[in-house]
Parts: C-alpha cells; sequence; structure tokens
C-alpha cells in the first residue's frame, strides 16, 4: 500500500491488527528513504538504534528527539526541492524548529488533515471566524506554526473572517458583519487556545450565537493553566457565554503538520490510521502500558522531504485506551511539559550521535 | 462571456496573473501567484463568478486550470 491509497482510509477505522502491518510497510520505506537521504538521520539511527535496517513493528522505529529540528538542519532533498519552510514560533531568544517541505509532503500534509477535518466537520465549507490576525501571514515562504495552522485549517472555510486586526485589537467591524450574516448558524471557528480566550472570551464584546459552531482550537495549556483554566472549565465558560457545544481541541507539531490529534467523545486526543504515538519512559525509554504517564513519541507516515516521521516530543503524555471506541486507534492525554534537567541527557547523547 | 472567458478572466484576477498564462497546463503550485493563500481568494472568486458552493475535497483536488473546468461541471457550470 502507498501513503496516497492509505490515507483515503476513513481515518479512524483501522483497528490495531489491521493498522499495524499497514504502518510497518509505510514506516519501513520512510526509514530507508531517510537513511539514505539524511545523513544525521542516519548517523542516530546506526550509534543509538544500532543501525537497523529493518522493523517488524512500529517501536522499533528509530526516533529523534523534537529538539534536533532546532539544532540540526533536517532535510531529505535536494535545496532546489524545497518548497516551503515552517518555523516553531518557540519562546524568545530560542532557536526555531526549521521543518524542510517539497510538494509532495506539503499536499500529503494538507490531504491528510483534510481527511481529519472533514470527518469532523463534514465536506461543505463553514463561514470561518479566525481568531488571529492575518498578519501571522505576512511572509508567504517562511510560515510560523501559527500561520501554517491557519491557512491549513481555511480550506475548511469560507468567509474568512480574522476577529483581530494588525494591531491585534478587536476588528469590531469586521466581527460585527460576520455576526449579522452568520449568527445562529453552522460555522467553524478556529484559534489557538489562549488566543480563543484571551480574545475571543474575554474581549470580543458582542453577543454571539455560536450554539451551532464548532471551535477547533490547539496550542497547549501551559498559558492556560497559569490561569487556572484547565479544558473543562474551557468548554464550561464559552458554552455559558456563547451557548458554544462543540469544542474541539487537537495536539500537533510544527514537525508533523497534518497529523494532529483531535479530542474524541471521551475528551482524550485520538491517533488517525497514519499515526501513532509510543508513550516512552523517560530514562531508559522502555515503552510505557497504558495508564503509565512518559514522554509522547508521534509517528506519522506522512514525513517524505524531512526526517520527521518518528519524533520524541519533550511533551509527558499517558496513553488511556486503544480500539474500545466508536473510533479505532489509540487516545491519549497530555499532562504537560517534561522538566528541562530531564531533557538534557536525552538530547545530549543525540547531538553527540549525529 | 462565454464561462471559459469567465474562468480564465476569474483565475487572473484572483491570481494576479496575464490571463494569457491562464492556460488548462497551468498548476497549482506551479508559479509564485499561484500558492495555498491565493488558492483560497481564487476558490472564493469561481464561487462568486459561478454562483456555486465549492466543497472541500474539489478545493484540493483543484490542481490546474483544467481541473477546475472539470470539477465546475460537476456543480452544473458547462465549458
Amino acid at each position: 500500500m502507498v501513503i496516497e491509497d492509505y490515507i483515503q482510509i476513513p481515518p479512524y477505522s483501522l483497528a490495531r491488527a489491521e493498522k499495524e502491518p499497514s504502518m510497518v510497510v509505510l514506516l519501513n520505506e520512510l526509514h530507508a528513504l531517510h537513511v539514505d537521504r539524511c545523513d544525521a538521520y542516519r548517523k542516530v539511527s546506526e550509534v543509538i538504534f544500532g543501525g537497523i535496517k529493518k522493523i517488524s513493528s512500529s517501536d522499533q522505529l528509530p526516533f529523534i528527539p523534537v529538539s534536533m529540528f532546532k539544532t540540526h538542519e533536517l532535510k531529505s532533498i535536494a535545496d532546489g526541492s524545497v518548497y516551503k519552510v515552517l518555523t516553531s514560533s518557540g519562546t524568545t531568544g530560542s532557536i526555531p524548529s526549521r521543518i524542510f517541505l517539497d510538494q509532495q509532503t506539503a499536499s500529503l500534509q494538507s490531504l491528510a488533515l483534510s481527511k481529519i477535518m472533514t470527518h469532523m466537520l463534514g465536506n461543505s465549507r463553514l463561514p470561518m471566524l479566525i481568531i488571529d490576525s492575518q498578519s501571522v501571514l505576512k511572509d508567504r515562504n517562511t510560515f510560523s506554526a501559527r500561520g501554517a495552522g491557519i491557512l491549513g485549517m481555511s480550506i475548511f472555510g469560507k468567509n474568512h473572517t480574522y476577529l483581530l486586526d494588525d494591531a491585534f485589537e478587536i476588528d469590531m467591524g469586521a466581527l460585527e458583519k460576520f455576526a449579522e450574516q452568520f449568527n445562529g448558524q453552522k460555522m467553524l471557528l478556529f484559534g489557538f487556545t489562549f488566543m480563543v480566550w484571551k480574545y475571543l472570551f474575554e474581549q470580543s464584546g458582542i453577543a454571539l450565537d455560536l450554539s451551532k459552531a464548532i471551535l477547533i482550537h490547539s496550542g497547549g495549556w501551559k498559558k492556560m493553566n497559569e490561569l487556572a483554566v484547565d479544558n473543562d472549565v474551557f468548554k464550561s465558560e464559552l458554552n455559558k457565554k456563547f451557548g458554544l457545544q462543540h469544542v474541539y481541541n487537537f495536539y500537533g507539531m510544527v514537525e508533523q503538520v497534518g497529523s494532529v490529534y483531535i479530542e474524541n467523545e471521551k475528551g482524550f486526543l485520538h491517533c488517525p490510521n497514519f499515526s501513532d504515538i509510543i508513550i516512552r519512559n523517560p530514562v531508559d525509554f522502555s515503552v510505557q502500558k497504558n495508564g503509565e504517564e512518559g514522554l509522547i513519541q508521534v509517528i506519522s507516515a506522512l514525513p517524505r522531504s524531512y526526517p520527521g516521521h518518528s519524533i520524541l516530543t519533550e511533551d509527558i503524555g499517558v496513553c488511556m485506551g486503544e480500539d474500545d471506541l466508536s473510533w479505532k486507534g489509540k487516545y491519549f492525554r497530555i499532562l504537560g511539559r517534561a522538566k528541562k534537567a530531564d531533557l538534557r541527557g536525552c538530547s545530549d547523547t543525540f547531538a553527540q550521535s549525529a | 462571456m462565454t464561462n471559459t472567458e469567465k474562468l480564465i478572466a476569474t483565475f487572473s484576477d484572483a491570481l494576479t496573473l496575464d490571463a494569457s498564462k491562464v492556460t488548462d497546463a497551468l498548476t497549482y503550485q506551479s508559479i509564485p501567484e499561484w500558492d495555498s493563500i491565493s488558492h483560497m481568494v481564487l476558490i472564493s472568486r469561481l464561487e462568486e463568478a459561478f454562483d456555486v458552493s465549492i466543497d472541500t475535497d474539489d478545493v484540493i483536488d483543484m490542481s490546474s486550470v483544467a481541473k477546475a473546468k472539470e470539477i465546475l461541471k460537476k456543480y452544473n457550470v458547462s465549458f
């Protein structure tokens, strides 16, 4: 099976017994491709993972720490084939990740995202309110994670309206016009969790009927936890203020655009067919059982232009179950970021090898 | 104006591209003017010009001018 066909399968339809054999084939192909074309990946694979040639289960796949996308230029294509470079927003002073896309990987990512989103939203594009400013899209060749997220989601909307103007103030004119036209109708809201809270919830100041709206949001809970707002509070407050009933958080990263993990019926994050997670012990990297916390390894069958098919994140999570809900696949929750000190040993080991 | 002329004018306008460059063979992302941002502008202009509402799958599928014609035919626009 090739990835183009595999993506076409409804995204939450495969249980482990069907998913694993397909993923092993796709991942073996990606592993060979990146060993062949990316020096840093080959070195990690040789030094840390004993130069494994072929895996027989997805947990044998080598992984690279997410920090390597900051320290190395990880690329499996010639410079001339680079179509877009994505960068992580990062915190001030930190080096951003740089992700190199060619047209094939970019289009696989956009197709994968569309399979997940049309599963949630249907195939009709919905009036879309973006909880951000259009100014984040200024440079067309280098997108921040935020810009890439907005652009990727725009496909599912029409009458795109930005809540904020270039000065990051509420664009009252645009908001009133949008509300006048679409209040109470089925519509799509998209934004980063903190932006939704800070601007839409706290500042928008006009009566919006969002009872039929679907809010898709992402970006992590760090800032929200500082405000003592967790997912339950977030949902219930938005429901009280706007009648909003359909709110879905998702977990994704610029290093694996397209492979997003969206909230399922139980409020946990769910793996689609073409992605997977493995929870690893932070000390010896062994696989943790369901219910045990550890570092989240994200696996995706999509990345071809850069070795991002298997990444050890700096996020701590727990796998909550697999294949026992209406959606098939693993589901998990995120507990937060790993402590810097715990990660240092890990990233040093990898950095020395590459 | 025939539908083909309307299509060319819409592409040319949405992508800020000379009409002579809008041929069936022109493909998405082959030129800087037709990138993922202008693609959404194009979709919305096509919707206005032909009074149709284009589904998500077709937004992704619209990979060339020829393909755009094929997709619009599904929405009862004839070429």
